[in-house]
């Protein structure tokens, strides 16, 4: 069942000379080291490159400037919205999936009845696209309609809100949808880790008095804290890459309160044509990804290594 | 699965029942969304108004969907996809057969260091190479064709391809393969008698991985194939919210349409499905 990574046995110790069925291997390799070294390493190189240079027209202008773009960039009310928004969606949607991603595969483990039919119905949105996603919760989310309503019916009203039009909060009204349709994924991984804890670990711990909340706390999330790692690079990943779904349901937003690195960086080099700029953001995106998935590749090298 | 678990069940307390409402109320609202799309798409213009939104439609119609596969062009993009979709899946899991096989069972010098610098391009955020991709891409005329999309999904898939492959092969005991190079097999031949037989899971999991995330791809379709006639289907969505976007009705059904064939295969296929969302994501 578990594909996730188990061990190749290592290789017999006494290595024999490198033989042609190795080079072989090799061989077949190399079209995709070709392809990674090309479109992701040295992509990432030229991006950087471009950042240091004066390509701001429709014209290539190759005139190194050196920190100019970063400069510009650092000065502009719009970039510094979007690593504002940046925080407040990461922190949305990373607490959002990783509390009820939590919270729904534990109360699924407890030996429930129908457990496929819930389980079927948590994890589908994560097969529908973030456009679709995007494109319902507009509606839904609109402040004339569709939840405000639902509130208004339930005697609610004094919950309801302007959600992603919110002039400060729209983008973190964002990461509801987002977290709808992502918090499956979430729950599949904590469930699977749940179901490898042993049945012994429990009982132990009910034998030394261990209550529910008490086993929860001190014994089963530590020894999920890899799950929990993985799910924290995972939803990180989503808030730096977010694009898709707010380009459905709000784009940049009034006053850019709901735009992203993401979509500055598309319109600066599909609209302005401001291409070293934009590749300022492309870079800016890549190193703040690589403080996250960096570590989190290290850490998984002992796997990898079986 | 706990053995004792299934043996005696549990008694009706407090905290079952909190324990059933929770998982009943998440249902609910995982579902709000569908239904709001299945009632708003077949209902007629008239009567999409926000104050009968949640409401049954009164005349059941499916003009939305006509008018969403024709001028809401749809259905151009649901056919784009297809073409887009089927071969990408294939190659880049054929590519990453081969990949994993050689990243689990032949393993050299700096194969794991390797494996690690494909795996960074997994998480990679595509702005990070956009600007190199499109110029390379204008380079070799492959830019606003069908088959540069094919080709840039197949680019980005290798990474993720070659983890859920060498994963799987990884399970496959080394003697197996031991006792065929000692009867004269080589690489293709292990290849192609022990590995391959037994891939047929692996490839399933894969083909269905790479046909979800290619066939709901919205930002590298956007960048590589935004011509409206030969744009994949999330393209296409999100070009008919732009332009009809006071008929809700329209907009409903042509979501509705392009997320169905996920769908589809999420509810006939949903057991490989949870196995692709396990196996990407490295470890735990």
């Amino acid at each position: 069942m578990n594909l996730a990574i188990s061990r190749p046995a290592v290789q017999a110790k006494p290595r024999v000379k490198p033989s042609r069925d190795m080079l072989m291997a090799v061989l077949v390799l190399i079209p995709s080291i070709v392809a990674v070294a090309v479109f992701i390493y040295s992509f990432i190189g030229w991006t950087i490159w471009i950042s240091a240079v004066n390509w701001n027209s429709s014209i290539p202008d190759f005139t190194f400037v050196a920190l100019q773009n970063w400069r510009i960039m650092l000065e502009n009310s719009r970039f510094l919205t979007d690593l504002r928004n940046l925080a407040m969606y990461a922190f949305g949607f990373i607490a959002q999936c990783l509390v009820f991603g939590f919270l729904l595969a534990a109360f699924l483990d407890q030996q429930i009845k129908g457990e496929s039919i819930f389980r079927t119905i948590f994890i589908f949105p994560f097969a529908v696209s973030a456009i679709v996603t995007g494109v319902a919760w507009k509606w839904i989310m609109r402040p004339d309609a569709g939840l405000n309503l639902l509130l208004d019916g339930a005697g609610l009203g004094a919950f309801k809100s302007l959600w992603y039009s919110h002039p400060t909060f729209g983008v973190m009204f964002i990461t509801i949808a987002a977290s709808w349709q992502f918090v499956g994924y979430i729950m599949a991984l904590y469930l699977a880790g749940l179901r490898g804890i042993s049945n012994e670990v429990r009982e132990a711990a009910m034998i030394d008095g261990c209550g529910q909340v008490t086993l929860y706390r001190h014994i089963i999330i530590p020894m999920l804290s890899g799950i929990t790692f993985t799910a924290i690079v995972l939803t990180g990943m989503g808030a730096i890459r977010a694009f898709d779904i707010i380009a459905a349901m709000s784009g940049s937003g009034q006053a850019f309160s709901t735009d992203t690195l993401a979509l500055h960086m598309f319109e600066q080099t599909f609209l302005a044509d401001r291409y070293s700029l934009s590749a300022v953001i492309g870079a800016v995106m890549i190193i703040i990804s690589s403080v996250l998935v960096v570590p989190y590749l290290i850490s998984t090298r002992k796997e990898v290594e079986q | 699965m706990t053995a004792t678990g299934t043996l005696h069940r549990k008694p009706l307390t407090i905290g079952r029942i909190f324990t059933y409402a929770f998982l009943v109320v998440a249902a609910l609202w995982f579902l709000m969304p569908i239904y709001m799309l299945l009632v708003t798409s077949i209902k007629n213009f008239e009567e999409v108004t926000t104050a009968r939104m949640w409401m049954l439609p009164i005349k059941p119609t499916i003009d939305g969907f006509v008018s969403a596969w024709t001028e809401g062009k749809i259905g151009s993009g649901f056919v784009n996809s297809i073409w887009i979709t089927v071969p990408a899946s294939i190659i880049s899991s054929l590519m990453g057969s081969l990949n994993g096989y050689v990243f689990a069972k032949w393993k050299f010098k700096g194969s794991n260091l390797l494996f690690l610098l494909f795996l960074f391009g997994m998480f990679l955020p595509y702005q990070g190479v956009l600007i190199p991709m499109v110029q390379m891409l204008v380079r070799i005329g492959l830019y606003g064709k069908p088959a540069g999309l094919i080709f840039v999904h197949c680019i980005f898939g290798i990474p993720i391809c070659a983890l859920m492959f060498r994963s799987y092969y990884a399970g496959v005991p080394n003697e197996l393969m031991d006792a065929a190079k000692i009867d004269g097999c080589g690489f293709w031949n292990i290849y192609a008698r022990i590995l391959l037989p037994l891939a047929a899971p692996a490839f399933a999991v894969v083909l269905l991985w790479q046909f979800t995330s290619i066939w709901n791809d919205f930002i590298i379709g956007v960048i590589v194939l935004s011509n409206p006639n030969l744009s994949p289907v999330m393209v296409s969505v999100q070009n008919l919210a732009g332009s009809l976007y006071t008929k809700w009705n329209v907009q409903m059904a042509g979501a509705l349409i392009a997320a169905f064939p996920t769908i589809f295969v999420y509810l006939v296929l949903g057991k490989l499905f949870m196995r692709g969302l396990l196996a990407g994501s490295i470890k735990g």
